[in-house]
Order: structure tokens, then sequence, then C-alpha cells
């Protein structure tokens, strides 16, 4: 939607000229800066006189086409509640010779990681940026290869090269001890490398190296028929699978210019508020093992597990894969269902505000989750952080609402609450995430009230159009992740992205653990709960 | 704390009987797809991650099912191929070779059976029986993630639960892999995490055993290419292979169970109905 003040606004900011389209969807705006110079100057338009913030970044190599260059799209996204559901792209050609854009870093610091991803994977350098090291690709990885370029073959095999080992951030000074952490770690969780520094127990720095579970999954995508990528969408990450699932075909039903029906929205909903539920009970339960509270573990796992049982009742699979797919949902949920969901949801309902109480009654919890992992609200908008930590440092975001998808795109859907707290402490985000169980229990009472007989699919026609783009943008249990999907010529996957929300949050971890001392490490880490898989893939 | 106590009386037992007893997946579950040939078997690509292959044979071809790539979402049970195949309720499928999770899809005169795959039993019961003579019946297993998306983690924390709690078997997840007897390998083995992995399995005392759980270990969806090596015995000989994306808990323990020796592993010559 071509907003007319704001066109202006952004050509009284830059020199060369500027041309603006509707897209990719009919409320977005996409503006082309002929000069790839006037970048930082559009980007202080949008962010401050807009209050937008970042939401992804794309590079797509287009050295295909006759234009030969490589292309970066900057998406932002409204950062106020109640502003309109639109994403404006700003979008820049790079001449594949001399791949160059200025760096945004330094004034909008949620551009940190996408830009060293960029540089990593398309050769595409930040100018300005502070910080020179890899991101996605690890030691050993050969210079000037680039592996989300097209002329890159993603299926062979990298010969690993001599490395130096890698320059992690430290700090320096009498009495100050490096510990290193991982990347295999001593419990069932996700690979990662931490390198705090600190003095005695207070952590001075914490160098936090990702990417480890990188397997080329938006490489892999490729060249694929749109449809058997879903199930590879579907497979980023484990515990978001409905969200990213989701996501993945709301691009993709956008591309192929579908509806899909209401009862499927519905169920939709559903499932993605079954996922939310039984992430944070789940989640809850683990931020107790942070605290040595092993009652309050135990029944969080006990309570997952009910959850966990039901969705495999439903979708045949305990992460509640096999119920989206492109075009509608594959499973009907029958009434019979429908009452049993209703009824385990009360029982864990139950149980679940019986053990918050617990939690809140013990003071020896509650003074280990007071204050600990501070994340101020000025750091949570600077890094765009997503969902739960965002909301519990009082950025008052969910995507449901700022985005609707799914059922919350029909005109009768239920109103959503957000729930903020201000604190940014552990504490605070673990009440948000008990908050927001009892509102998604509700949210399925509301769902399972509107749900009326009807179609549970459309079909999607291959090939599917090509050339084009579909964008979404779904509040996982996480925060909000948002997808980018474009055809090619034959209907093809040309290039797909997900900016998962633990992308957005993990250097707000870092933050957080700077605050608190190293044994606090593991709870300030659980309290946020975020995802390697869908911030590496 | 008195609440805490009333509220674990109250609580009970939740512990499940499963293997003593044998346990039923819902109802719609997806365990082994099963085929039934000459009624329209659906092509190969109608699998997303490839684990239906064409083969030519003296009758014109077959169909193989790689259940080592298979996600188990259900596709080629889907539609218009309903009639052909169906999902199956089998969950206990874990094989000591990756050759024992590939079946023949073999028309016999409507009576189906699945070819004799090939047997390397002779060799692995050598092993087993080393392996059980210094381990006993007793397991202590370090879990490696190698680049997985976390279901098969949150599974085997699962095992852990109240509900599962495999340590009721003599089996448990260690910290240090020096304390461990075996690893439990998920993930695809990333470039990223080869290293890593290859050590800590060298960490590990001799005899150790190797179990690769979940599609992207045992070489499913994902593949081989820049990022990934394709599967755990890209990096190290597997003992036992547990099928699924996940598989469920009890799909887990039943094959930890396999790698003791106190269960038979699949068996492949009755797997097709």
């Amino acid at each position: 939607m071509i907003d007319p003040t704001l066109i202006d606004a952004l050509r009284a900011a830059v020199t060369g000229s500027v041309n603006a389209e509707t897209g990719p969807r009919p409320t977005d705006l996409t503006v082309g800066l002929s000069l790839k110079d006037d970048l930082p100057a559009a980007v202080a338009v949008l962010v401050g006189q807009y209050a937008m913030t970042l939401a992804t970044l794309v590079a797509t190599d287009e050295t295909a086409t006759p234009d030969g260059a490589l292309q970066v799209r900057y998406v932002f996204e409204p950062s106020t509640p109640g502003a309109k559901d639109w994403f404006v792209t700003l979008l820049v050609t790079v001449n594949a010779a001399h791949p160059e854009v200025p760096s945004l870093t330094t004034a909008v610091p949620a551009a940190n990681w996408h830009e060293r991803e960029m540089r990593d994977l398309f050769g595409i350098v930040p100018v300005g940026h502070p910080d020179p090291r890899p991101l996605v690709v690890h030691d050993g990885w050969p210079q000037g290869l680039f592996p989300l370029r097209k002329s890159f073959d993603g299926s062979q095999r990298v010969a690993v090269e001599p490395a130096e080992e890698f320059p992690h951030r430290l700090a320096e000074g009498e009495g100050v001890f490096e510990i290193p952490v991982g990347p295999i770690h001593a419990g069932i969780i996700e690979p990662g490398h931490f390198r705090f520094t600190s003095v005695g127990e207070t952590v001075l720095l914490l160098d936090a190296r990702l990417f480890y579970t990188h397997r080329g999954l938006e490489k892999r995508m490729e060249g694929l028929s749109p449809l058997d990528a879903f199930y590879i969408a579907e497979r980023i990450c484990g515990v978001c699978s409905v969200a990213h699932g989701l996501g993945y075909c709301e691009a993709l039903e956008q591309i192929a210019g579908v509806d899909v029906p209401r009862r499927a929205r519905i169920i939709r909903s559903i499932t993605l508020e079954l996922e939310r539920i039984y992430n944070h009970v789940g989640d809850v339960g683990n931020v107790c093992a942070g605290a040595a509270f092993h009652y309050g573990t135990a029944t969080g796992m006990r309570l997952k597990e009910q959850l966990q049982q039901m969705n495999e009742r439903l979708a045949g699979n305990r992460f509640l894969r096999g119920i989206i797919i492109p075009g509608g949902v594959r499973l009907e949920i029958p009434d019979h269902l429908l009452e049993y969901i209703s009824t385990t949801l009360s029982e864990v309902l139950a149980e679940f505000d019986s053990l918050m109480e617990r939690i809140e009654a013990n003071p020896s919890v509650v003074d280990r989750f007071d204050d600990t992992g501070l994340l101020q609200n000025q750091a949570a908008v600077d890094l765009a952080v997503a969902g739960v930590a965002a909301r519990a440092s009082g950025v008052d975001r969910d995507a449901r609402r700022d985005h609707p998808h799914a059922a919350f795109m029909d005109s009768d859907s239920p109103r959503l609450n957000v729930v903020t707290r201000t604190a940014g402490d552990a504490m605070a985000r673990v009440t948000v995430r008990a908050l927001e169980v009892r509102e998604s229990v509700r949210l399925v009472g509301e769902f399972i009230r509107r749900l009326a007989p009807g179609p549970l699919r459309v079909s999607l026609a291959e090939p599917l159009p090509g050339g084009r783009i579909g964008i979404s943008a779904i509040e996982s249990p996480r925060g909000e992740a948002v997808h980018w999907l474009r055809t090619d010529a034959a209907g093809r996957v040309d290039r797909y992205h997900l900016r998962s929300p633990s992308y957005h949050n993990w250097p707000a971890v870092a933050l957080a653990a700077e605050t608190a001392i190293v044994p606090d490490f593991p709870l300030v880490n659980k309290s946020f709960e975020l995802c390697y898989s869908c911030t590496d893939r | 704390m008195l609440r805490i106590l009333i509220n674990a009386l109250r609580t009970g037992v939740v512990t499940t009987r499963y293997p003593a007893e044998p346990n039923s997946p819902p109802e719609r579950f997806r365990g082994q797809p099963i085929f039934r040939p000459g009624t329209g078997l659906p092509p190969p690509e109608v699998c997303p991650t490839g684990a239906i292959s064409e083969h030519p044979d003296a009758g014109g071809s077959h169909l193989a099912v790689d259940l080592a790539r298979c996600v188990f979402c259900g596709r080629c049970a889907e539609d218009q191929w309903s009639g052909a195949v169906a999902t199956g309720r089998e969950f206990e499928l874990a094989a000591r070779s990756r050759a024992d999770l590939r079946i023949e899809v073999v028309d016999d005169d409507a009576a189906v059976h699945a070819k004799p795959a090939s047997d390397p039993e002779a060799e692995a019961a050598r092993a087993l029986s080393e392996i059980r003579r210094v381990l006993g019946r007793s397991l202590h297993l370090r879990h490696l993630d190698a680049g997985s998306c976390n279901a098969c983690d949150w599974e085997l924390t699962a095992l852990l639960n109240p509900v599962y709690d495999i340590r009721r078997l003599g089996i448990d997840f260690v910290a240090s892999p020096r304390h461990a007897d075996g690893v439990v390998i998920t993930g695809p083995v990333t470039r990223n995490l080869a290293t890593a992995v290859r050590r800590t399995i060298e960490a590990v005392p001799e005899p150790r055993i190797v179990i690769a759980v979940g599609a992207c270990a045992t070489g499913g969806i994902f593949g081989e290419g820049y990022a990934n090596l394709g599967g755990a015995d890209q990096i190290h000989p597997v003992d036992v292979y547990i099928p699924g994306c996940p598989p469920r808990p009890e799909a887990i323990i039943f094959g930890i169970l396999v790698a003791l020796g106190r269960l038979e592993s699949r068996k492949t010559s009755t797997s097709i109905v």
C-alpha cells in the first residue's frame, strides 16, 4: 500500500531516487533505493519518524537474471501496539563484483546478526559493521565460498581448512577468568558455546557462539516443490513445528492466491495455542530446575507429558506435526476430541495454577527468580526482542494481534489479551508465561465455540505462480517468527528465509547474563528458553 | 512444604508399565507405513524425503521403503493412495543395521512378504555379547545433539519424567562421556559439530554403544550437503537405529533395550501385512 507521506519523507531524506510499489501483500510497501548509500538515511526515517523496527533481512542472488546482481531487502514493521498490519521493505541492489552495503548495526543493533549472516552466506559485506567475525560458518570454512549464492552447489561437502582459534570477545585484567562452556553441554540440551569472562562469580562478559546446528535448510529447500519443502519447514524446529509450518504455509498461500477455509483457520489457531501451552508449561518446569526446585521441575514435566500425549491423540505426533498442511489442515478435530481437549486443558490448568502458587509461596525460589537476568526495556526495543522476553520487559508486542494470522484474521475472532510485565527479570518471564497459559486455554475455548462444519483445505495446483513473494509473521511460543518465501519462474522454491524469535533474542540473553552471576546462568538461559535449531537453521 | 507433599500424594503413581506391558499408540498415530501391492501404489516422488524408491526386477519393478529416511508424515497414505497405503501403528522399529530398515514391497500373488534383508546378525551378536559381558544389563548414556531440531532431544528428556522414568530400567543419562557406556546421537551431524561429536564419542570408554535416534540421525530428511554429514553413521559405526520424527518415548526405550540385547530387534520378515 502506497503511503504518500512516508514516500515523501523518504524522498526528502535520500539523495538518489525512490521507487515505491505495493507488496509483497496488498497492505505492504516495497521501496527500491537507487543508491545503496541512501540506506542509513531511509532507515532513520522508518525507525525515527515511523517508530518501525527491523522484522527481517533477506538477501537474494539475482545473478541469473539480466541484472546480474545481488539484492538485499530490509523488512521493517511497526513497533507500537495498535499500528496497522504492514511491512515496509527497503530494497537495494548490489553489484556482485563489489558486494558492499553500508552497515546499519550501529544505528539499528537488531541488524547485527542479520548482517553477519549475509556476509557469511552471500559474501555481501556490511561496510562499517563493528564485528568482523564469521557467524554462521565455523572454523575451517574456505574463504570466498558463499553457500547461498546460486552458483554454489549445496549438496557438496566442503573440505575443512586449517583454522586459528575463534577470537572470542573477552575482558582482561587482574583476577579475570575465562570460562568456556559447550558446545556439548552436560544435560540433554541443544549445542552452543558460551565464553564467560568473570571476576569471581560475577559475569563481566558473555560471548555466545551459536550456529552449531546450522543444517543449511534454506539452501536445502531451494529448487524443491513448495509443497515438498513444507515438510522441511515443519521440521526446522521441534517445539515450534506448528508455528513454523503455519508461517511457511501462509507465505505459500499468499503466493498461490488461495484463501484457507474458515474451519481450517480455526483448527490452525487451536493447534498454535496448544503448542504454546505445552511449551510454556514445560518451560516453567525447566526454570524451576534452574532454581533447584525439583517438585516444580517434576510437575512441569508431568503436565507437559500429559499435554504431549494429548497432542499425539490429536495429531498422531507428540509435537503436533501432521495437522497443518499447505492449503489448510489434513486432520479433522471431531467433537469427541474437542471435548477431550477441553477436559485435558482444564485439568492441566488447575494443576498448573497450583504449581504457580507453590512457586510464588516458596521464598527460596522467588529469591532466585527476582532481579535475576535483567533485560532493560530499552535493550529489548533496540534488539527487536520478541515474545515472552519482550513482553516481560514491557514491550507490548504479539504477532497474533499485530499481524493477524490463522483464525485471528476472522472479523469475529476472539480478542487477544496481551500480557506484559515491566520488571524484565526471570520472575517476570515466568509470570508472563503462566498468564499466557491461562489466556491460551481461554482462546482454545473461544475457538472451539466458533468452529462450524466446513471444508478443511483447498488444493494448491502445481506449478505455483512463479516469481512471487509471500511474507508472514506468526506468534510462536517464543515470539514473532517472520517467514519470507519467493518462487522461481517454474514455481519452485527460489529463496526461503526464516527469522525466528530466538534469532533476535539470543543477544538479549548475553546482556541479561551480564547482570547475573555464573551459577545463575542456567536459570537466566531457561527463563528465556530459546531455540538453537530455529536460530541456526 | 506440606502442600507439596499432599499434592505429590494426590498425584499418585503415573509411571508407565511399558515395556513389561505392551503399549498401544493412539488411533491417529503414524507408525510404519503399510503398503498393499497391486492396488495402485504411489510413485516415489510422493515422498518428500525420498524414503520411497523404485527398483527394476524380473516382474517389472517394485517399491522399497526406507524407514531410516521416513518422517512418518503420512503423505503416501493420503488422497488417492489411501487404499494402497495405510499408516500403521507399529512403533517398535529399532534395528541393528540400516539395511534392516529397508522394506521391499513385493507382490507375491496378493500375499505379501518382504525380501530378507542383509543379515549382519552374526557380527552384531558378537559385539553384543561383549557389551553385555562388560556392562551387565545396565546402561549409562551420554546424549549428543549433532544438529537436531530439538524434538528428539525433548523425547530423550521425557524419558526422565515421572511417566517414563527410564531409570527404573537401569538406564540413565550422564553428564560426562567418561562416565558413559555409550552415546545417543540426534541430528544429521552438522559440519559445525562434527569435530565435537567425534571427540565426545572417542571420550567414551570402549566397548561403547552408539545409538542413532530420529530421522536426521538415521540418515533422513536433511540429507548430505555443505552443512550436514547426513547421519550418525557418517562419523562412527552405529549399533542401533531408531526411526521416527521424532520417535515416541516408548520407541526410544525399545531401541535402547534392543541395543542392550534385552529385546529382539525389529522383525524384518513379517513387517508387511
